[in-house]
Parts: structure tokens; C-alpha cells; sequence
């Protein structure tokens, strides 16, 4: 038990409060607790302002919570770190460096001999489906390419949790079904713990093994499922999974409580 | 307002003539002939390189036609220029009147020549002819009565031109030009001017190109041409590089640092709008009229350009890289040296290019007020002799130096920072 307690990403009682220009406060996150073992993959699913990347801010270490910890491995969080990748929307690429050195700047970062690091970014290139890339500018590359250059680009630094926020909230559809695929792979590979910030139900419904729904105002955990979808979906055709007798009912009622939670916000403003 | 209706001519002209020609030989296939929209359309405007070279063509064809240059075929009148003469009629003291003839020879100005000979026989009476030479654009004044008997006595006057009745004030029109009467009862004699410009407001461009030839032989009051530009750009290079060696650090540490960014912000935004030529009298008090002077104004000149575009640099800086690069395990000095300013080039370089383009106006217009070497010394000491074509060659190098910076400029950005604009 003393070991499962230190190995994990573990969140107690996170909660963020902050105050406003105009004299009022927000409170982002309150009593926020969660417990991840290693090879998790969570789905963190909610409605706009439920905190979703305020929190994954904290787990990052790029924001200090009011109250709580953030522990990971037997340490707590105090900042960003190369232990917790991230994987962002769209904009976090080097355009001034080719896809190689993208990929690569998470080693030379630390140091790490070139010869070593040339090896491992031909490794990642071909799990990633780049390998022909590897010279090409980063801006010379599809929306879609550019996301496996990221994704690539933080398994370079074989990092123990990955974080990822809408990694594909800006694909076309076809793309988005592709590269989750993807993701599931490398998770299913590489036994990483990831975190996913997703909008996108269906998302959530297939690559998340738990998934997390959040409700706003304050931002707390509203409901949270285990699912079998994201085991049987590794390397499995993703459609067919979306006929899942159990896949249209839990998406339908996920939809509907995120509904009505914007519903509830909608109404407090007006 | 005559040359602007030519200018606007041609241009309306050039075009019609161009969409005539090119709809024959032209033909368009590409997506962009495709569209509707047009007008309003940015991407479907590119520069038209027939109206770019039309355009320069047509300054160089009105400046010759204008200044008579040989280059062009086409020339307005010029001044009149040649052998003219009328008649005066003059009324002496006892009622008689008598004609006699002015001869007149107009030059080419600085070229005068001898005195037109007069054949003395046939000219009987009182009224002797005359002889005068006149500058081509110049007047001549002159007394007709002088040389006639009893030409400055009492009741003697001239009455009539070529017939044309005259008195003090007026004007009568000759061949060739005019002649009009004092209050005092002189002649003065105005050829045409014609519409061509005296060399002294506006030399021929052959003129200009034969002084460029000349100057860049032998030099320019014992400065070669190229020591005159080469100073000038060595001031330029030398102010704006030293410019950026302190603004972009400056501009980096206002970016990233608050105490910095207080400290330094009312400096910069006060000194930012102040022109840099409003500095030359303080430059001169302090530091000299020589070197140090120019350089210490062109150093101020770029410093606040670079310092406001390194911070916008870092401005610029997509927080989700930052946040990616401290992810990826970089600290802040390889985040500072490896995302922050590769990052910050695109900003850089636009603010550089502008630095440059103050700068080589400022170095100019500092050499006009104090130099013995460069290319503002160059005309403004030119000017002082009214050696106008040198002044103009001067201000043509000038231009093109300062577009072939910015040529160059470009060219560098090109290479060093393809990402521009497509992050």
C-alpha cells in the first residue's frame, strides 16, 4: 500500500482561488483529488471554466495551487520539470529549428551526446510515421504532422506522465480519428501515464481507460467512469468500437450532463 | 502644375496604351485570372513591372524633355538662343524722328561672344544703331540713346519699337523675345526663356552623368567619390551596429525583466518620438562636430528602434512555447537562448531595417550641418557653388544606396529567418 501511495501521479485536495482586478474571486479548482497509476490514460472531460487546464497547469507545474499537493513519484510538484511532458493544441513547435531538432531539443536540452540523440529521434520518427521528414522545416508540414512531431518530441525525453491539452482540438476529422489511433499506440507501447484534456466526447469515450467529467464554479470533479473502450480500441478499428453496445448510451449521457451544466451557466449570467 | 498634367498624362495615357498591348500578347491562365473579386482582393495586386519601369522612364523623359537633354527625342521649347535685332524709333528735340537698328546676339549663358560687327554705312540720321549680347534666360538693359547725337539731351525719346508705340512701363514683344521701357526711358531687352529649365534649377541628365563620370575619376574637392559614400556608410554601419549591441540586450532585458521594463519605458517612449535630427545641435555641443558626433547621433538614432523591437520580440514569444521548452527540460538560459531569440529574428529584423533606413537619413542630413568627408558634405558644399548637377547626382546616389540597404536587408532576412510570418 505504501508503495501504490508514492508511485503515481497523485492530486490532494488541489484547489485554486484567485482574486479579480474588480475586487471579487474565482475559484477555479476546489478539492481537487485524483490518483493515477503508472500506464493510466485519463480523459478529463467538461464544460468551458470547469478548470480542466487549470489543473493540468498545476500538474504541469506551471501554476502553484492555493491548497493541496501535487505528488508524483514520492515528490511533490513545484514546477514545470522534463518528468511531465506536454502536448499542446498547436503553436508549441520550434519554427526555427527542422523536425529533427524539434524532436531532439528535449535531450540536447539536457546534454545528452548527439550520436545518442540522433538514434533516438530515427526511433521516434518511424513510430511517429516521419522518418522522411526528419530535415523538413516545421512549417512545411500538415496540421496533422505537426501533432506527431509534438507527440514524438515529448517521448524523446521519456517522460513519466505526459500531459495533454486538446492535442487534436484543431484536426480535421479524418486527421483527429488517425492520429488517435496514434495516441493509443504510443500509450499502449510506451506504458506512459497520460492526462487528456479533451472537448471531444467521443475522444474521451475512446482513448480514456477513466474519464474524468468536471463541472464548473466552483471546478470540481462531478462524475468519474471506468471504461473498456480504450484497451479494446488499441490498434483496433475505431469505428467499429463506436458500435459498442455500451459506447452510444454512455456518450449520450456524458453529452447530456455537460449539456445542462452549460445550461446552468448560461442561466447565472443572463 | 504643367509638368504634374504631363506626369498625370502619361500616366493615364501609358496605361491604356499597356492594357491595349498587353490583351493582345498576354495571355492569362493562371488561378488568379480566374477571380472576380478583384478590387479589394490584396493578394490579386502585385506590382506591375511594365508601369514600374514606364514610371522611371517617364521621370527621366520629362526631366530631358524639360532640361533639353540629348537622351530624349522629345523636348519643350527652349530659351531663344541666336541672332535677333528690331528697329527703335526715336523723336529728338526739334520734332524730327529718326530709326535705327539694335543688333542682338543671345548666347548660351557663360558663353559670351564678341560684339556683333556694325556696317556703319546706311545708317544716316540722328538715331545710331546698337549692338548688345544677352545670356540666353537673362535681361539686358541698355541705354539706345546713348550713342545717338544729341541722345541725352533734352526732349530726346524713343516713341516706338518695330513700329509699336511705346513709353515708360510698357512692353513691346519682338522676335525672340521682348523689350520693355523703364521709368527712366532705358531699354531692356528679355529673350524668350522658352519652357526649358536653366541648368542652375535643374541641369540635363547628361549633365548629371558626366559629372558622375568626372567626380568619380577625379573626385570632389580632393575626396573621392567613393571615400565620400564610403564614410557615410562606415558612420551608418558603425552608429547602427553599435545601436544594436546596446538595444537588443536593452530590449531583451525590458521583455523579460519588470524592473527593467519600469526603469527603461519612460525613457524609451520619450526619446522613441524625438526625431533624431532634433539631436544634432545637443550632439554637436557635446560631443563635436567630427566623428564622434555623428556617430553618437546615429548610435541614438537606432538604439531606441532595436531596443523597442527585441522587446517586442520577446513579446511576441507564444507562451505555450515557453511553457513546452520548460516541459522539455530547458533552463532559463537555453530557454532565453534557444526559443526566446531565435524567436525574437522576425521582430529584429523588421526593426533593423527601419534603424537602417533612419540612420542613413540621419547620417546625411548630419553631414550636411558638419563634414569634411561624406556624401551630405558632398552636396551641400556643391550647393554653396550652385553646382547643381552635382547636387542632384549626390541626392540619386543617396537613393539608391539607401533601396540597395534595404534590397540587401531583405535578401538576409530571407535567408536567416524563412519561418517569418509562418508560424
Amino acid at each position: 500500500m505504501a508503495k501504490s501511495q508514492s508511485e503515481g501521479l497523485h492530486l490532494n485536495d488541489v484547489s485554486m482561488t484567485f482574486s479579480l482586478p474588480d475586487g471579487g474571486s474565482v475559484e477555479a479548482l476546489k478539492n481537487v483529488s485524483l490518483d493515477l497509476k503508472e500506464g493510466e490514460l485519463m480523459a478529463v472531460l467538461g464544460p468551458s471554466g470547469c478548470g480542466k487546464t487549470t489543473l493540468l497547469n498545476i500538474v504541469a507545474g506551471f501554476l502553484a495551487p492555493t491548497g493541496g499537493t501535487v505528488m508524483l513519484n514520492g515528490h511533490e510538484v513545484l514546477g514545470p520539470h522534463s518528468e511531465r511532458g506536454m502536448v499542446f493544441q498547436q503553436g508549441a513547435l520550434f519554427e526555427w529549428m527542422t523536425v529533427r531538432k524539434n524532436v531532439g531539443f528535449g535531450p540536447s536540452m539536457k546534454g545528452t551526446p548527439q550520436a545518442q540523440i540522433d538514434k533516438r529521434v530515427d526511433e521516434l520518427l518511424d513510430i511517429v510515421g516521419l522518418h522522411e521528414f526528419g530535415e523538413k522545416a516545421v512549417y512545411e508540414l500538415s496540421g496533422g504532422m505537426q501533432q506527431r512531431v509534438a507527440l514524438a518530441r515529448c517521448l524523446a525525453n521519456d517522460p513519466d506522465v505526459i500531459l495533454m491539452d486538446e492535442p487534436l482540438g484543431a484536426l480535421d476529422a479524418l486527421t483527429r480519428e488517425k492520429m488517435q489511433g496514434l495516441v493509443l499506440k504510443l500509450w499502449k507501447e510506451t506504458g506512459k501515464t497520460i492526462v487528456l484534456i479533451t472537448h471531444s466526447v467521443e475522444e474521451a469515450l475512446l482513448l480514456g481507460e477513466r474519464l474524468l467529467v468536471m463541472a464548473p464554479r466552483p471546478g470540481r470533479i462531478h462524475k468519474e467512469y471506468g471504461l473498456p473502450f480504450a484497451d479494446l480500441s488499441v490498434g483496433a478499428d475505431l469505428r467499429e468500437i463506436k458500435k459498442h453496445k455500451k459506447f452510444g448510451p454512455t456518450r449520450d449521457e456524458i453529452l447530456s450532463m455537460i449539456w445542462e451544466m452549460e445550461e446552468e451557466i448560461m442561466g447565472r449570467k443572463e | 502644375m504643367l509638368i504634374l498634367a504631363i506626369y498625370i498624362a502619361i500616366f493615364v495615357l501609358a496605361y491604356f496604351v499597356y492594357k491595349l498591348v498587353a490583351k493582345r500578347f498576354e495571355k492569362k491562365d493562371g488561378f488568379t485570372s480566374r477571380k472576380t473579386v478583384t478590387f479589394g482582393d490584396e493578394t490579386t495586386v502585385t506590382a506591375n513591372r511594365a508601369a514600374s519601369i514606364i514610371s522611371v522612364l517617364s521621370i527621366f523623359l520629362i526631366w530631358g524633355a524639360f532640361t533639353g537633354s540629348k537622351y530624349t527625342p522629345i523636348h519643350v521649347p527652349g530659351p531663344f538662343i541666336g541672332e535677333t535685332s528690331f528697329n527703335y524709333t526715336a523723336v529728338n528735340v526739334t520734332g524730327n524722328s529718326d530709326d535705327a537698328k539694335v543688333h542682338i546676339i543671345v548666347h548660351p549663358v557663360n558663353k559670351a561672344p564678341d560684339l556683333p560687327e556694325i556696317d556703319p554705312s546706311g545708317d544716316s540720321g540722328f538715331a545710331r544703331d546698337d549692338r548688345i549680347t544677352v545670356g540666353a534666360w537673362r535681361t539686358q538693359l541698355f541705354r539706345a540713346q546713348n550713342n545717338d547725337v544729341s541722345g541725352k539731351g533734352e526732349g530726346y525719346k524713343i516713341v516706338a519699337i518695330d513700329g509699336q508705340p511705346i513709353e515708360p512701363g510698357k512692353r513691346v514683344f519682338i522676335d525672340g523675345g521682348s523689350v520693355r521701357m523703364t521709368a527712366k526711358g532705358s531699354l531692356s531687352y528679355e529673350p524668350s526663356k522658352g519652357w526649358q529649365m536653366e541648368p542652375i534649377w535643374l541641369p540635363a541628365p547628361e549633365a548629371v552623368v558626366s559629372r558622375l563620370i568626372e567626380i568619380s575619376r577625379d573626385g570632389y574637392q580632393n575626396v573621392t567619390l567613393m571615400e565620400n559614400l564610403g564614410w557615410s556608410l562606415y558612420r551608418v554601419i558603425l552608429g547602427f551596429v553599435l545601436g544594436g549591441i546596446v538595444g537588443i540586450p536593452l530590449g531583451y532585458a525590458m521583455g523579460l525583466n519588470d524592473w527593467f521594463r519600469g526603469w527603461f519605458d519612460p525613457i524609451v517612449e520619450f526619446m522613441r518620438p524625438v526625431p533624431p535630427l532634433a539631436l544634432i545641435p545637443l550632439v554637436i555641443i557635446w560631443f563635436g562636430i567630427w566623428e564622434q558626433g555623428k556617430i553618437s547621433l546615429l548610435f541614438l538614432a537606432s538604439l531606441w528602434i532595436m531596443t523597442i523591437a527585441a522587446r517586442a520580440g520577446v513579446s511576441g514569444v507564444n507562451i505555450t512555447k515557453v511553457h513546452a521548452a520548460y516541459s522539455l527540460g530547458a533552463s532559463k538560459f537555453q530557454l532565453l537562448s534557444k526559443v526566446i531569440m531565435p524567436n525574437s529574428l522576425p521582430e529584429i529584423f523588421t526593426g533593423a531595417r527601419v534603424a537602417m533606413g533612419v540612420c542613413w537619413g540621419t547620417v546625411v542630413a548630419a553631414e550636411l550641418v558638419a563634414a569634411e568627408k561624406g556624401a551630405g558634405k558632398m552636396i551641400i558644399a556643391a550647393s554653396k557653388f550652385q553646382q547643381t548637377d552635382i547636387v542632384i547626382m549626390g541626392i540619386i546616389l543617396i537613393g539608391i544606396i539607401g533601396y540597395g540597404i534595404d534590397i540587401l536587408m531583405r535578401i538576409a532576412e530571407k535567408h536567416l529567418i524563412p519561418w517569418k510570418g509562418r508560424s
